[in-house]
């Protein structure tokens, strides 16, 4: 069982590993968003006494790397789907069970590292984490949310049936909870619309666990957030499952 | 006798208003090789998936080496391999590496791993390309890494459906014989479903004849002919489905005919 959970894993690393336009499209993107808006709102940002908007911004960034990255690798269900892979999984005398989980797991790989690197670089353009060790609770944190978010992937991979269905998931349901959330503004002076959404948005706590370790400023503080976290988490491998179970060939 | 490997037992299978397969029964046993043969529609990949368990049947039981394929899904599924009609391999994996997440998928030791893999590949002329994507493959060479990769765990039970479509005679030939071999020499039952009338005729011991979901007569080729009064299984498969099989199908056939012609010359 372990064997095979083993290779599924890095049968999705693999995958993973060898379509660079993944890996680059992936990274990108986040790091784009960190740099205009960095550089951009930065002074606006410091001139309103909120400190400096790098510092703010990277643990929102690595929020969207993961959430984004994570989710988008559904697609490697819809695909096993489609392609006709999915049939050597199902009739092998594995539990399905197995499946989802070794394949979950390499996802969530594949979204922690993409997170990693975003925090590497970020390194590089100025960001200074505040202590090493709540640096190490942020990794935690970082692959709590991969994992949950690769279980979300993998049930609308399941469900959904083509690529333009994918892609409309995640323009209408994953970015507006991504920009509702306190990923990109501080909510302490927000208006209080603003905050009551985030307060329902699993996102926000992700993005506060992480700025709680990253840079010291919580505003839920970190039990709440991981307390939320814990929950979503639980609620999405739900979710995962469910589908994954459903699949009709 | 001894009992089935393969038995089916008035199963019905429904999509919707559409009858895939309807209310067959039939018994295969160990070291037979059996083959479906009928008309595109008939319903021959639907029984295959639902004894490979991936459809489950609207009504009836199957069974495997005893196991109900329902109830005692995960002990079935141990006791047999596949070759699914349509692709089944990961495009983006190499050769070699889809052969060897399918031998950890069933368990095979480590230590034979390599060797069976060796084999294999070279009986489908496939070696000198074990490190290449799939996704670089021909038709043909895709199909003839399926029909490895069924064949890699041994099997008690072997699937194989339309497992010789796009392949070229000489490959078509080296994979009946050594299927042959594995039913004679380690009772490994066979079930394969074609167009080919020959094919069915040369390699099967018994042949069900299917056309609209229904098992229209079933026996050795003799007994077909018997039934049906004609000389030929050509004729009896003409006499019970009252059609030809359609036409791009025998042209298909007439190929692979002068093909074996040619050879035998
Ligand atoms: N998933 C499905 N949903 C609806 N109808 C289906 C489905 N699968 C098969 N059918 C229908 O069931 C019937 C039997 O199909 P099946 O694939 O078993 O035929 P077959 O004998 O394998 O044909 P072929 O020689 O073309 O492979 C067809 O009428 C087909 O349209
Ligand atoms: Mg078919």
């Amino acid at each position: 069982m372990m064997r095979v959970i083993y290779v599924l894993w890095l049968r999705q690393l693999k995958k993973y590993g060898r379509s660079k336009s993944r890996v680059v499209g992936a990274v990108g993107q986040p790091l784009l968003f960190l740099l205009a808006l960095g550089y951009g709102l930065g002074s606006v940002f410091a001139r309103a006494g909120k400190g400096d908007y790098i510092q703010f911004l990277v643990p929102g960034v690595i929020v969207q790397t993961i959430l984004f990255a994570s989710i988008f690798w559904g697609v490697n269900i819809l695909f096993d789907r489609m392609l006709g892979f999915l049939k050597e999984l199902l009739v092998a005398p594995v539990p399905r069970l197995t499946i989802l989980l070794g394949s979950v797991l390499g996802g969530a790989t594949t979204g922690f590292l993409q997170g990693a690197l975003v925090l590497l670089v970020s390194l590089a353009i100025g960001f200074r984490p505040y202590s090493l060790p709540l640096t190490l609770v942020a990794f935690a944190i970082m692959a709590m949310l991969a994992i949950g978010m690769t279980s979300l992937g993998a049930g609308l991979g399941s469900i959904i049936d083509n690529m333009p269905g994918f892609q409309a998931v995640n323009n209408f349901i994953i970015f507006p909870l991504y920009f509702l959330s306190s990923s990109l503004y501080p909510l302490d002076s927000a208006p209080p619309a603003l905050k009551i959404i985030a307060m329902f948005n699993p996102l926000s706590y992700a993005v506060d666990a992480l700025r709680g370790t990253l840079i010291n400023q919580s505003h839920y503080g970190l039990a709440t957030d991981f307390a939320a976290l814990g929950i979503t988490m639980v609620a999405l491998i739900a979710f995962g499952t469910v589908c994954f179970r459903r699949i009709q060939t | 006798m001894n009992s089935p490997t393969i038995a089916v037992d008035h199963v019905t299978k429904s999509f919707g208003d559409v009858t895939a397969v309807d209310d067959i029964s039939f018994e295969v046993y160990p070291g037979e090789i059996f083959a479906f043969l009928g008309p595109n529609g008939a319903g021959k990949s639907t029984t295959i998936k639902m004894l490979t368990t991936l459809l489950r049947p609207t009504s009836g039981t199957l069974r495997l080496a005893g196991k109900d394929v329902v109830r005692e899904q995960a002990a079935a599924r141990k006791a047999f391999g596949v070759v699914f009609q349509d692709p089944s391999l990961d495009d983006e994996l190499t050769a070699y590496e889809n052969m060897e997440l399918h031998a950890v998928l069933y368990g095979l030791p480590r230590a034979m791993l390599n060797e069976r893999i060796d084999m294999l590949l070279k009986l489908v002329e496939l070696d000198a390309r074990r490190g290449s994507y799939v996704k670089t493959f021909s038709g043909g060479m895709k199909r003839r890494l399926e029909i490895a990769r069924g064949l890699l765990h041994e099997p008690q039970i072997l699937f194989l459906d339309e497992p010789t479509l796009g392949l070229d005679t000489q490959t078509r030939n080296v994979l009946w014989a050594y299927v042959r071999e594995l039913s004679r020499d380690r009772k490994m039952t066979i079930f394969f479903t074609t167009h080919y009338l020959e094919e069915a005729e040369d390699i099967a011991d018994r042949i069900g004849i299917v056309d609209r979901g229904k098992i229209v007569a079933m026996g050795t080729v003799d007994e077909l002919r018997q039934q049906t009064g004609t000389d030929s299984l050509e004729g009896a498969y003409l006499a019970l489905t009252g059609k030809a099989i359609r036409d791009e199908e025998v042209s298909a056939g007439d190929n692979m005919r002068a093909h074996m012609r040619a050879r035998r010359r």
